[in-house]
């Protein structure tokens, strides 16, 4: 059982690490992918959170979505890929149905979840719906925005790999082709980046979600699983 | 569609392993998670500590663990054992979060009414805390049912069995209506396996319909 040592020789040795095939741009592509599939997630599912939570309308759908997290995202991703050909589309939207539930329920019950006494004196000052959902209710739902983004971006970052099964890159790349080829400490080489990447990405959102905490409002939102 | 109905048989086999390397874990989860969980709850060192092993334990990707964990216990990547323990590790660490959570959501006069009418600590927690907690823990368990049942399926790509092996067929043959079929069958599944398990909650908890 040697696996550990051979593969940290291999991540300590620079050469692998740079040129097209190295380390760097593999953890380069596995970031593309989850940037990719992290940022329409939220610029589908937050506005729709925050519209249902503000207006109170529509809830069943934020069920209905929390459904799709039961659709397999490797069969998505594979068909897409007989359907449309290799890019960077079909794992984008195979890694979106793991992107928006959380996502949308971290906006929804964020909105939701502010008191409501906060938002009837916003709207006895006079603000206009707008100003309160602007001001009183986005502020408030923030902790849970970005508890849901850390959920959504820790299974992607982690779901990202398999990318590498439909001839893409990333550090699925290793795992896949480690296995595939029996040599396992190539395997072992990707599970250290991808844990060590979705640890640093999960700590550097840790950070982004204590900054976000208003001034003065102490709600629990630190909780990183909005959707359990 | 047509695909799935012309293998309804080796749709059920496969269903079946897939069935048993995403549940036994749920089982052996809870049995371990439970009483951990109950433990550590009125224990806030303990319970941060478990806490925090707990969301770091979370954050291992499962393909990764899948491949890491036969370096620390004697199993192959492939074996039904490799996978399950790998499971087992993400159901405890999600549900010994969940418990304590769940238990605290037991209102405080509840306890105290309990161990005025005499309820010792144990029985207390056996027979009246427990089953309160329940609806809130069964939403936990909900999710790590279908949690895992998605992870069962991304091990197709190591080669893991279960309704899986229909996306890496279905792909390596270029036949999309095998893929198509895997996502039904799994679907289905995942749905059936949810509902069967929020049934079971409400089973389990007739005074809820009471109010």
């Amino acid at each position: 059982m040697n696996f550990l040592q051979q593969a940290l020789t291999y991540l300590g040795t620079s050469a692998n690490w740079w040129g097209p095939s190295g380390i760097a741009a593999r953890i380069g592509e596995h970031l593309q992918y989850t940037a990719a599939a992290v940022f329409f997630s939220a610029l589908i599912a937050i506005p729709l959170g925050l519209y249902i939570g503000h207006t109170g309308r529509a809830t069943w759908l934020v069920a209905a979505v929390n459904a799709l997290r039961a659709l397999p995202t490797l069969g998505i991703l594979l068909l897409g890929v007989l359907l449309w050909g290799l890019g960077l589309v079909p794992p984008t939207i195979a890694l979106m149905l793991l992107g928006i539930p959380p996502l949308l329920a971290g906006s929804y019950a964020g909105v939701a979840n502010v008191d409501p006494v906060v938002v009837d004196a916003a709207r006895a000052m006079g603000m206009t719906e707008r100003q309160v959902l602007l001001r009183a209710e986005i502020p408030g739902a923030l902790p849970l925005i970005v508890g849901g983004l850390r959920t959504a971006t820790l299974q992607v970052v982690a779901t990202a790999t398999i990318a590498a099964y439909a001839s893409l890159g990333g550090l699925g790349r290793y795992l896949i082709d480690g296995i595939k080829v029996r040599q396992f400490y190539l395997a072992l080489v990707g599970a250290l980046l991808v844990t060590a990447l979705a640890l640093l990405l999960d700590a550097a959102l840790v950070l982004a979600a204590r900054l976000s905490r208003p001034a003065g409002y102490d709600a629990p939102g630190s909780s990183p699983t909005v959707d359990g | 569609m047509r695909y799935l109905l012309t293998h309804l048989d080796t749709a059920w086999l496969l269903a079946q392993i897939h069935l048993r390397l995403s549940l036994v874990p749920l089982l052996i989860g809870l049995a371990i998670a439970v009483p951990l969980g109950g433990y550590v709850q009125r224990r806030p060192t303990l319970r941060r500590v478990t806490t925090v092993t707990a969301s770091i334990m979370f954050t291992i990707p499962s393909l990764a663990l899948f491949v890491v964990l036969p370096l620390i216990i004697p199993t192959r990547i492939l074996d039904e054992a490799n996978v399950m323990v790998a499971l087992t590790l993400y159901t405890v660490a999600l549900l010994v979060r969940a418990v304590p959570e769940a238990l605290d959501a037991v209102p405080a006069e509840t306890l105290d009414a309990a161990t005025a009418i005499g309820y010792r600590r144990r029985a207390r927690m056996v027979k009246v805390q427990l089953p309160l907690a329940l609806p809130v823990l069964i939403a936990s368990i909900r999710v790590v049912a279908v949690t895992n049942i998605s992870m069962v399926a991304v091990g197709s790509v190591i080669g893991i069995g279960g309704l899986g092996t229909w996306f890496t067929e279905g792909y390596q043959a270029d036949k999309s209506s095998q893929i198509i079929a895997g996502i039904i069958a799994i679907f289905v599944l995942a749905i059936a396996v949810d509902t069967a398990i929020m049934l079971g909650g409400r089973l389990a908890t007739p005074w809820r319909r009471a109010t």
